[in-house]
């Protein structure tokens, strides 16, 4: 615990408040506030009710009226703290509420109904979960269905992508041919062509091959990914060639060498970029939506649409779900973040 | 077997010619010595070799058959890398046993060679660690082990030595060299420290600039240095140089005059020098002398001392701008800017002409 203290209460030098000290502070507090507090502020609200997610102002909490049962009343009534006029507070059940006048029992003394100006009392709440939710879209809404396909998507296009853009990456670091530098520069030249652009012919294109409506239809079009040969080829080039030029003596041949040595010495860039990977397919909305027509084939994001309606939109389902389908990807930041870091930092080994 | 011969070798990157026609026998069982300064291409032909690069012309003969357009993997040579090359992946256990895997070798004869190497070079009680858990010294025994258990025809070692310390370097070549006797496989080592060179090689190329310069036994190349680069490049210290004049030519004895008074006769090839003539006088440092002065001596000016115990290493200028260097059996020479006389050995003269060839016989 002192450890903590001690840690959360360092300074610059030691003694005394240094102005960098405040800024440090203030500027790390105002980061997590800006990063952590959109997420936050999800959770707490994929707990509400609707009602609660109408109303202004808003809270971070999920609360919920307490509510008790009252002698000659059949269903439980809502609690409220109520200044009565002679100034004195106390706890009533609202039998019904007619303008602004609301009828209010206490329920210890069930017989005595008191008028009371609503806005002379306050609603007895204390946080609660409705964790319905959650366990609604579970039953009614084809959860398991859609994630099915999610992780079919997920896992297919991550294998895929690994596997070709590791191939090109070693072709373009290591091998040395005419127009090699052309080609590397043409692939990462695809990077400033946005989706949105190439949505299209894309769309054409998979039609043709006759992908519509089917889950390799989202997967093929994303596995060929600028990004992951140009991090894997840039990893690449630290591996020192003479180990390629041992293996090739050791009457390895040149699959053996991308596969028994290359691969696993680019195993970081690799977990990096199976980790973008991931969660670009996991996320990935416009592609699928495009691509699936038939319901059963949704992924989960799709799927996560049908509760945004033409006329209503049942918020509190939508973020529930946008919750569960956050949870595989902050696990994977959970667990592999050194290897992010140290991926992209592209720290080599000797 | 181990028998190689390079027959017209070239190299060329685009129009940079790294290799001109470089033509080498390796005898069976020899231990040749590539050496030459860095840059000189000595690298290079040993990847000609190993067939990790393909020479723009010329013929690489293994065993009497044409190798020049077979793989690397196909010509049953090991080699040992200068950064050892060991894959950091893998424990130095599957590091030895990848090439013998690749070429579908029963399991058991897979260890029993493995055994053997481990025992023979004192690796065994790591064989499961990983080349990064290992010392510079470890990790080089495996990669000369990862090549021993291939059992090639012949070994190609490029500067195995450059990245230990200066001691451990003395013991591993000490090893090196009994690995070979006990092996009498051949084996083509790259270095360009000329010490491991005289003390290892058969016989010692020197390259330079991809050039073969000469090719000999060591103590062919110290006594008999075919030229001036040559001359220069072996012996430490290096040979001392002096210009100096042809003043008569007799049959097969040359007079010559230099700096500080030098004046000398030395036995040498008459037919290529003729009185006049610029030419350069060779002595080493060892066949030099304290003298009382007098004729066949030269004068000189002691700049530095170097007292290193068993023998004195004295650098002088004559004539205020020649430098010499001379090793001295002796203490006590004194400090810089001592005025001495050295006497050059007659005997261990050596003579080049003005295009830097010997001359000189011994």
């Amino acid at each position: 615990m002192t450890g903590v203290a001690t840690f959360l209460t360092r300074r610059r030098g030691g003694r005394g408040w240094h102005w960098t000290d405040v800024v440090s502070w203030l500027w790390l507090i105002g980061g997590l506030v800006i990063m952590f507090g959109p997420a936050v502020w999800l959770v707490g609200s994929s707990f509400k009710t609707p009602a609660q997610l109408a109303e202004f102002p808003p809270t971070i909490l999920p609360y919920v009226g307490q509510q008790t049962s009252v002698e000659g009343h059949d269903k439980p009534l809502t609690l409220y703290r109520v200044k009565l006029p002679d100034g004195s507070t106390k706890i009533m059940a609202e039998i019904r509420r007619i303008g602004i006048v609301a009828q209010m029992v206490d329920p210890k003394a069930p017989k005595d109904i008191v008028k009371i100006n609503i806005a002379d009392r306050q609603p007895v709440r204390e946080i609660g979960f409705e964790t319905g939710n959650y366990t609604e879209p579970f039953v009614h809404f084809d959860f398991l269905r859609y994630l099915r396909n999610s992780v079919f998507v997920t896992a297919m296009a991550t294998l895929i992508t690994l596997l070709t853009n590791s191939m090109a990456a070693f072709a373009l670091s290591k091998y040395k041919f005419r127009g090699r530098d052309f080609t590397m520069l043409l692939i990462v030249g695809t990077l400033m062509v946005p989706l949105s652009v190439i949505l299209v012919p894309l769309y054409s294109v998979v039609s043709a091959v006759g992908l519509l409506d089917s889950l390799w239809g989202v997967i093929l079009p994303t596995v060929a990914t600028p990004t992951g040969v140009f991090l894997l080829r840039q990893y690449m080039l630290t591996i020192p060639d003479e180990l390629l030029d041992a293996a090739r003596m050791d009457n390895a041949s040149e699959w053996q060498i991308y596969w028994r040595i290359v691969l696993p010495l680019a195993a970081p860039a690799l977990a990096v970029l199976a980790i973008f990977s991931v969660v670009w397919r996991w996320n990935d909305f416009l592609w699928p939506l495009v691509v699936l027509s038939r319901k059963e084939l949704y992924t989960l994001q799709v799927g996560l649409n049908t509760y945004a309606g033409q006329l209503n939109v049942q918020w509190h389902f939508i973020l529930a779900m946008t919750v569960v389908t956050m949870i595989p990807v902050v696990l994977v930041f959970v667990f592999l973040q050194r290897y992010i870091t140290s991926g992209i930092a592209g720290t080599g080994l000797k | 077997m181990g028998r190689i011969t390079l027959t017209s070798i070239d190299r060329a990157y685009g129009k940079m010619k790294i290799l001109h026609d470089i033509n080498l026998d390796v005898a069976d069982g020899e231990m040749l010595v590539l050496v030459g300064p860095s840059g000189c291409g000595k690298s290079t032909l040993l990847r000609l070799i190993a067939g990790l690069d393909r020479p723009t012309g010329g013929r690489i003969e293994i065993d009497g058959v044409d190798a020049t357009d077979v793989s690397a993997a196909q010509r049953g040579l090991a080699m040992v890398f200068q950064s050892y090359a060991l894959y950091p992946h893998m424990s130095v256990r599957q590091n030895l046993a990848f090439g013998l895997e690749n070429i579908r070798m029963a399991k058991a004869e897979i260890d029993a060679r493995i055994a053997e190497a481990a025992r023979m070079l004192e690796i065994a009680p790591y064989l499961d660690r990983r080349p990064g858990q290992l010392s510079g010294g470890q990790k080089q025994r495996v990669a000369i082990g990862r090549a021993v258990v291939r059992n090639p025809t012949a070994f190609l070692l490029d500067e195995p030595l450059s990245n230990l310390d200066a001691e451990l370097r003395i013991s591993t070549r000490a090893e090196l060299a009994a690995l070979h006797k006990r092996l009498a496989t051949t084996m083509i080592y790259v270095t360009h420290d000329q010490v491991e060179a005289m003390t290892l090689a058969d016989r010692i190329v020197v390259m330079r600039s991809g050039r073969i310069e000469q090719i000999g036994r060591p103590l062919d190349l110290y006594n008999a240095p075919a030229n001036l680069f040559v001359a220069g490049f072996i012996g430490a210290p290096r040979m001392n140089l002096l210009p100096v004049k042809v003043l008569s030519v007799a049959v097969n004895e040359v007079a010559v005059e230099g700096p500080g008074g030098l004046s000398a006769v030395i036995a040498a090839n008459s037919a290529a020098l003729k009185p006049g003539d610029e030419a350069t006088l060779g002595i080493r440092p060892h066949d030099v002398d304290l003298s009382a002065g007098g004729p066949g001596s030269v004068e000189a000016r002691v700049t530095l001392v170097e007292a290193l115990g068993p023998e004195t290493v004295v650098h002088a200028t004559i004539a205020g701008d020649e430098k010499m260097v001379a090793v001295l059996n002796q203490q006590g020479i004194g400090a810089g800017g001592k005025q001495i006389s050295l006497r050059l050995n007659p005997e261990r003269m050596h003579l080049f002409d003005t295009a830097g060839l010997r001359v000189s016989i011994i």
